[in-house]
């Protein structure tokens, strides 16, 4: 802390203002004198911005003076930057909205680093605001001096760096608006010391001059009609959807073209919401962990419908072999997508909602509609639902079930909960064993896979909605990277519910070692569950936090905690369930293999090398999908589809 | 491997290259060449780039770079249908001996001789890559004591302008 605030004089300090709107713009021949710090904050006001998530630091400590006065826009004291990047991705997630973070120079805004990559992997709306030190002193080493600029060029949609006070209006407009149209991302802009101190001239609004920014194509007509003929002639289609829809909030769109066509659907992991769950064409998530008639029904098509989803790695499996048979064709809006990793046959670049609406009609005016739509199609995928539902075999070991608590979380608190989670087993159980029913439920971080992403996401999500009842489902691994904004939810009375997948272990890399590291299980033991030396006991630091902690050890418990947490709301809920370390996850395909060899397995792993059919039939094995009729796989079919293609 | 020019007609912004460059770097493309200038519009830089990828990645590239909020147009010039030249200073050691025949390789590929001592001639060419290849591999014999050459500078022929229909502020 150099040098201190500028004291603005009171005359040039504004009235109390409403957000967004054109009539708090300044207007007449002379706008006002204030300082760029000033400007930050009415700036974001009239961008109708109403919160945002940061901590101070000398650099950025002239945005902190005017926040005190800020009638609109509330500032929640996080206890790492982080977490306040985690908590705008959360917010913005949730609600469409566009995500702010704020941090000072430095370790403040490297600490934003994590979160920002995390919004560019799975376009999320979030602006980071960092201050910079003096411009005078940029390039000198000085103090708490981080080219922020330069580190996050590689993960940020964009990012400007200002120097003026006169330069922050349009910066800040410009970038908000950079990060919440086309493709929507994170955009960063970096404002030194001396720009925030100073005075300039209030103009707004201000004209954006982007022209190398053209995030809005105009929909190929003739590629959405060619799509329409496909879906027409295309005798086993499946519509993969992914986390795209979620962003252009294209559901609708989604669900009529499905019902028009009547063609099945697969949601991908950020995508889980996009489509209903309850809906019978809803397959469930593609990919590693995906269900087996999702898997093998992208492998077997001849047409996939790819709606804002990018064949990653973890959907595709060998990307090479991946859904031989069929023609793409491929909806993004943004065009580098298109062509990536595979070639689409029709590629067509627009924004979701309004290409799926055009398909729509497009499908309607060709009349082609068979009365029993791709029925031979439906009969294999219905057999395949048949033969390999999802479900789990219970734990033998005395301790909680996994799947069975967050199924119980989902069945309890229902589709109208937000839901967001870390990273590792207890995220693909989420999306796996929760219902979702609408964009917006399920929250996480799925490109960048960042472990400590649930509890700011819940946290913003719930600053965002909160009139929802917001679920944090994190692991004990995870929930300790991120667990201090308990004290910002504590302290600002964001009342999260944080349910704990306790299996004492770093689950996931855990289930990899069983698997292929012949169960040695280098570093992943975190000693906080059954058993362990409890360090750190979760019900202890939840109330050291003030916030209500339960552990939940027997089966029957588990409803009644879940209902307690869900009546308590004057205060953050953390729920310690002490689950079995053994549990894992499944179905899965191995990493750099084919999904045609998608392994469906219960009760213990089969072993990667052997060519025989898998373990038989587990008679506790559960279903918990409460559509029934359902029944457990025969011992023939316990791998599926190796030997199909 | 195939070799692509590419001209980007670019905003003139602060951390511009840097963007292009670390593009290319991360999704692992490999710059031949590389040349920065002004354009005829102000405010607008022109970057001329050389790239060496199949058909497939180079429309990757191509994507991505539109991506970058500051990249305005980008074009592939076609070899046969423009003009395409680079810049080439070299110093060479001569002696009375070799001096003449130095001169003659000069003369050869119409290169011009800009600064002269007993023992050095600094010689320029502006042509195209092969060219200056050519000139380079003659000189050699004597002994190249110094090198500096720039990226490859693209145009199209004819009277078509890559800034039309750009919106000129
Ligand atoms: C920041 C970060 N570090 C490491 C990893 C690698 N990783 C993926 S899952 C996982 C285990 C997570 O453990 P936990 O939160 O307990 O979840 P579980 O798998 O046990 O449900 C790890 C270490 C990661 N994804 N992110
Ligand atoms: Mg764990």
């Amino acid at each position: 802390m150099s040098s201190p605030t500028t004291p603005l004089p009171s005359a040039v300090r504004t009235p109390a203002r409403a957000a967004g709107g054109d009539q708090h713009a300044t207007r007449g021949p002379e706008p006002e004198l204030i300082t760029g710090a000033e400007a930050v904050v009415r700036t974001l006001e009239l961008l109708g911005v109403t919160d945002v998530f940061g901590l101070p630091g000398g650099a950025i400590l002239p945005v902190y003076d005017p926040l005190l006065e800020a009638k609109t826009l509330r500032h929640i004291l996080v206890r790492h930057e982080q977490g306040a990047g985690h908590a705008a991705e959360g917010y913005a997630a949730a609600s469409g909205r566009v995500g702010v973070a704020i941090a000072t120079s430095g370790p403040g805004a490297t600490n934003l680093v994590t979160a920002i990559a995390d919004a560019y992997m799975d376009s999320v709306p979030l602006l980071a605001i960092t201050g910079q030190v003096f411009s005078t002193l940029m390039g000198t080493d000085a103090f708490q001096e981080a080219d922020i600029v330069g580190i996050t060029m590689p993960i940020t949609k964009h990012s400007f760096l200002v120097k003026q006070a006169a330069d922050i209006p349009l910066a800040i407009a410009s970038a908000f608006h950079i990060a919440s149209t086309g493709r929507p991302g994170p955009v960063l802009v970096d404002i030194t010391k001396d720009a925030q101190q100073e005075t300039a001239p209030f103009v707004w609004p201000v004209k954006l001059d982007l022209p190398g920014y053209r995030p809005i194509a105009k929909v190929h007509g003739k590629q959405v009609q060619a799509a329409a003929q496909l879906l027409a002639s295309g005798k086993r289609p499946v519509l993969y959807v992914g986390g795209g829809v979620v962003r252009a909030r294209a559901d609708d769109e989604l669900l009529a073209l499905a019902d028009l066509t009547g063609a099945p659907v697969v949601t991908t992991l950020m995508a889980r919401g996009a489509f209903p769950d309850s809906h019978p064409s809803n397959l469930g998530m593609p990919g590693m962990h995906g269900t087996v008639p999702a898997v093998l029904a992208l492998q077997e098509s001849d047409l996939l419908v790819a709606v804002g989803a990018r064949f990653d790695d973890r959907v595709t499996g060998k990307a090479s072999l991946f859904a031989p048979d069929a023609k793409v064709v491929h909806i993004d809006i943004d065009p580098a997508e298109i062509g990536k990793i595979r070639t689409a046959e029709v590629p067509i670049v627009g924004d979701a909602k309004e290409v799926l609406g055009d398909l729509a009609s497009a499908f309607r005016d060709l009349g082609a509609q068979p009365a029993q739509p791709y029925a031979a199609w439906w009969e294999r995928i219905r057999s395949l639902q048949h033969q390999y539902p999802l479900g789990y075999t219970p734990t033998s070991d005395g301790l909680l079930s996994p799947q069975h608590v967050i199924t119980r979380i989902g069945e309890i608190s229902g589709p109208e909960a937000v839901y967001a989670s870390g990273v590792g087993q207890h995220q693909m159980w989420a999306a796996q064993f929760i219902r979702y029913e609408r964009p917006g439920a399920w929250l996480n971080s799925g490109g960048a896979g960042t472990m400590g992403y649930a509890v700011p996401a819940a946290m913003g999500a719930k600053v965002s909605q909160p009139d929802r009842v917001v679920w944090a489902i994190d692991g004990d691994g995870c929930f300790q990277m991120t667990n201090q904004e308990l004290a910002t939810c504590v302290i600002n009375d964001i009342p999260i519910k944080v349910a704990v997948i306790n299996n004492s272990s770093l689950g996931m890399v855990r289930q990899w070692q069983t698997l292929f590291y012949d169960g040695r299980y280098s570093n992943t033991h975190l000693n906080t569950g059954h058993g362990s030396v409890r360090v750190p006991d979760f019900v202890k630091l939840a109330e050291a936090y003030g916030a209500l902690g339960i552990r939940v050890e027997k089966e029957e418990d588990v409803d009644a905690a879940i209902r307690l947490a869900l009546e308590t709301n004057d205060r953050p809920v953390v729920i310690d369930f002490v689950v079995s370390a053994d549990a894992m996850v499944w179905p899965m395909v191995p990493q750099g293999v084919s999904n045609s060899g998608v392994q469906y397995a219960r009760d213990h792993a089969p072993s990667w090398d052997d060519e025989a059919p898998g373990s038989g039939v587990d008679p506790d094995f559960v279903m918990p999908a409460p559509e029934g009729g359902v029944e457990p796989v025969s011992e023939a079919d316990a791998i599926a589809g190796a030997e199909e293609r | 491997m195939s070799r692509h020019v590419l001209s980007l007609l670019v905003e003139d912004k602060p951390g511009l290259l840097t963007r292009v460059a670390g593009l290319f770097a991360r999704r692992g493309f490999n710059i031949e060449s590389l040349a920065v200038g002004s354009s005829e519009v102000q405010g607008l830089s022109r970057i001329t780039v050389v790239v060496d990828v199949e058909e497939l990645p180079l429309e990757q590239v191509t994507k991505q770079l539109n991506k970058l909020i500051n990249v305005i147009k980008i074009v592939e010039l076609e070899p046969e249908q423009s003009v395409l030249h680079e810049h080439v200073l070299v110093k060479v050691k001569v002696d009375t001996a070799t001096r003449p025949q130095v001169l003659e390789i000069v003369e050869l590929f119409r290169a011009q001789v800009v600064d002269v001592t007993p023992e050095a001639l600094v010689i320029e060419l502006v042509a195209g890559s092969q060219r200056t290849a050519g000139l380079l591999k003659m000189l050699e014999q004597y002994g190249i004591r110094e090198l500096a050459q720039s990226g490859l500078l693209a145009m199209g022929r004819g009277p078509k302008s890559i800034t039309e229909r750009i919106p000129r502020s």
